[in-house]
């Protein structure tokens, strides 16, 4: 192999450029990427830096040291095609780029609301989605945030303490139930009262309010609930689009691979959001929203596209952490709505507890609020349920 | 230098936060590993988690956050998300009890 393109200049993408170095691979690295920028890192964007206390410099993800990783970037314009017989990338301007190899990470992109848009409303997703944001947060008002998953509840948390008004309204009655199941959903959830944000729950947002600049949002029986800004917050959709055609296997969930990242074309292989991928620790296939995996997927893939034994396929449990009202939260493994859940040290009303989940007695998951150092410990305890199956 | 305690108030494996005051005013963490003390600065260089936090093996610490491992005797980050090292400090046992000497500046620990 020659030359190697990595479609998607983020975190899984530097991950994958930075992991072909090292295995030694010493031909062209192309990174396209469609956002102008060098990789920057998204989690504080809803976090410390949608709250200013950090800049954009501190975003950065690449260092000094990766100018020796010799890449060839090309930044502003997004891939718009995959010519796998022809072995070439087709960029949206006309231009193609000759490769032997491609590392998939286009990540996803924030799901928006249905709908024409109006001037007010927001998703957040990008570096510039978040200083837009900012500027209309600082201007005060009253947000109304849709969806009280984690990055709703993120930016809920954050404007608060910016001094905005907020309403955080959720379709579903038990918010983080899906993620987290009801009890421990309901523990999160609470942390919105409890810092004086407003939460409805159970109440599906069914349109905007306002002709130019949004006005309200309108709830399900007719009600609507003013707003000056409106954060969506309603899930992200894998960017596969443009692999139409390409004979890449994928769907709306992702582009499927293997649990090293290897897809149904040799020498393509895909990481981070934009994958549907089997996990070994779960024995499903999944698709892992989330920065550790983006960050420790790529390594798979490039080992699978070098054609090297893949290390990373050992089950490793999903990982995710999120920052809220001054609590930080983290939750390991795989859970299913059946598992059963118990708190493993300290209690829900202290806010500094640790649960688990167990399926037929073994420990899949856990979950912690303000307690990294026992999730640390209680993380390592965790037996893959796949292989719980077996045993 | 900076009082932390009895030897016994750090556990083998485990480690203390203590409050640095004074000078750079950031919090130090100090580790008990296999009976020897090792001080280094005790936040993260990558984000704001506290690597008294961390999970200790042999003579690294795993950052509870993202994982990124330190050498508690050199301050190395042995790879990413962490870019720069943290500092170390020097660990005095007298009379019995651990003192802390503060690293002057950031530069020291490189
Ligand atoms: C606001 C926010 C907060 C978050 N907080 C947390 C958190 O607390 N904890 C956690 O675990 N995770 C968090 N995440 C998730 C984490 O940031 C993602 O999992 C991670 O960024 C995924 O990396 P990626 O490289 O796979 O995809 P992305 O970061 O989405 O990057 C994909 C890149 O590819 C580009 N691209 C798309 N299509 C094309 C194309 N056709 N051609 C070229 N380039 C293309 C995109 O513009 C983008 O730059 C957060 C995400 C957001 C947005
Ligand atoms: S805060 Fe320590 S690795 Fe990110």
């Amino acid at each position: 192999m020659r030359a190697v393109a990595v479609i998607g200049g983020s975190l899984a993408g530097l991950a994958a450029a930075r992991a072909l170095r090292e295995h030694g691979f010493d031909g062209r690295v192309i990174v396209v990427g469609d956002e102008e920028r060098l990789p920057y890192d998204r989690p504080p964007l809803s976090k410390e830096f949608l709250a200013g206390k950090i800049g954009v410099e501190d975003l950065a993800l690449t260092t000094d040291t990766d100018a020796d990783l010799d890449l060839d970037w090309h930044l502003g314009v997004p891939a718009a095609g995959l010519d796998v017989r022809g072995r070439s990338v087709v960029l949206a301007s006309g231009r193609r780029i000759e490769v032997d190899g491609v590392v998939l990470a286009t990540g996803a992109r924030a799901r928006p609301f249905p709908g024409a848009r109006l001037a007010g409303v927001h998703t957040l997703r990008s570096l510039d989605d978040a200083v837009a944001l900012r500027d209309e947060l600082l201007a005060g008002g009253r947000l109304v945030v849709i969806g009280a998953g984690f990055i709703g509840a993120e930016v809920a948390s954050t404007a608060r303490d910016l001094g905005v008004e907020v309403t955080v309204i959720e379709a579903d009655p038990l918010p983080l139930g899906g993620v987290l199941g009801p009890e421990l959903g309901a523990a999160c959830t609470a942390l919105h009262e409890d810092n004086g944000v407003r939460l409805i729950s159970g109440t599906p947002v069914t349109g905007l309010v306002g002709t130019d600049r949004v006005q309200g949002v309108r709830l399900a029986g007719g009600r609507s609930e003013p707003a000056d800004v409106v954060v969506v917050g309603i899930g992200a959709l894998p960017n596969i689009e443009w692999l139409a055609g390409s004979g890449v296997d994928h769907d709306h969930r992702g582009v499927w691979t293997d649990a090293g990242g290897a897809t149904n074309i040799p020498q393509v292989v895909a990481a981070g959001d934009c994958t549907f991928s089997y996990c070994p620790y779960a024995g499903v296939d999944l698709r892992q929203e989330h920065w550790t995996n983006a960050i420790q997927q790529p390594a798979a893939a490039v080992e699978s596209l070098l054609g090297l034994p893949v290390a990373a396929a050992r089950p490793s449990a999903p990982y995710f952490w999120s920052d809220q009202y001054g609590a930080r939260l983290q939750f390991a493994g795989h859970r299913l709505p059946d598992d059963a859940v118990e708190i493993i040290e300290g209690d829900l009303g202290s806010r500094r507890f640790v649960a688990g989940y167990r399926r037929r007695g073994e420990l899949v998951a856990v979950f912690a609020m303000n307690q990294p150092k026992l999730f640390g410990k209680w993380r390592r305890q965790l037996v893959a349920p796949a292989l719980a199956e077996l045993s | 230098m900076i009082l932390v305690g009895r030897p016994e108030d750090v556990p083998p494996g485990d480690a203390v936060r203590i409050e640095a005051g004074g000078g750079s005013g950031l919090p130090i963490a100090v580790f008990n590993v296999d009976g020897e003390f090792l001080a280094i600065d005790d936040t993260c260089t990558h984000q704001d988690a506290s690597l008294a936090d961390g999970w200790v093996e042999g003579c690294t610490v795993e950052c509870p956050l993202h994982a990124a491992c330190f050498d508690l005797r050199t301050g190395m980050p042995s790879g990413p998300p962490a870019k720069t090292p943290v500092r170390t400090h020097e660990v005095v046992v007298a009379d019995g009890l651990v003192y802390v000497r503060v690293a002057e500046s950031v530069e020291a620990a490189a």
